[in-house]
């Protein structure tokens, strides 16, 4: 199960630079648990406790994945995951 | 080092959205550091103290950048009754570290024309450093 992670510009110290990594997961909570391992501090920079941070937007192809099942939506071969912050403020 | 008629758009924009903030960036070449592009956005908190881009614009917006190889030179919003400087809010959700942040205020003048205040600033690791503004 071979999912293509986009990572932000911020993120890329964890992953030496790369602006996509491969993991793999049915689900994006298994996607994001698997990428620790390789590129650990990564996942609490996404994760909050249980959740996805609020201010971290994840999508799975063309969709935010909060109007899908957040962190427990469902990952298939070759999905393509991408991570982008939310640009916020006061 | 920025060009007029991209300070005007801002400024234009700022008060066209008072008394919301008003929001958007300004790609460039990727590496290049050169602000060209003016890609205003929409403040999807629609308020006078809060700025978020749309999640699906923010999707869009950043492939559109990766395809043209573009980065957010400058990322810029208003404030519409306080001073163009980072609030504390601002400098938690910064997530561009090679972006210079830009605030313009419109506290004084409202929609109307007159003097604008517009600085500029980077914002890393939640350390605010203003930069002089040149512009060509």
């Amino acid at each position: 199960m071979a999912i293509e992670v986009r990572i932000p510009t911020i993120l890329r110290t964890y992953t030496d630079g790369a602006r996509a990594v491969e993991g793999s997961g049915d689900t994006l909570r298994a996607v994001l648990d698997d990428l620790e391992t390789r590129h650990p501090g990564i996942h609490d920079r996404i994760v909050d406790g249980a959740a996805l941070r609020r201010f971290v937007n994840v999508y799975l192809n063309d969709e935010d994945v909060r109007f899908l099942d957040g962190i427990d939506t469902a990952m298939t071969d070759g999905d393509v995951v991408t991570v982008l912050p939310a640009v916020a403020g006061g | 080092m920025i060009r007029q008629d991209l300070v005007d758009a801002m400024v234009a924009h700022a008060r066209r959205d008072h008394p919301d903030e008003a929001c958007g960036v300004i790609a460039g070449p990727e590496g290049s550091d050169r602000p060209e592009r003016f890609i205003p956005m929409v403040n999807a908190a629609r308020s006078p103290t809060f700025y978020e881009f749309d999640s699906m614009d923010l999707l869009r917006l950043y492939r559109d950048m990766d395809d043209r190889a573009e980065v957010p030179v400058v990322v810029y919003h208003s404030h519409t009754a306080t001073e163009a400087y980072p609030s504390r809010t601002d400098v938690s959700y910064a997530s561009e570290p090679d972006a210079h942040y830009v605030l313009v205020s419109t506290r004084v003048t409202g929609t109307d024309d007159g003097p604008y205040e517009l600085r500029s600033y980077r914002i890393v690791d939640a350390v605010i450093t203003e930069e002089q503004i040149t512009i060509v």
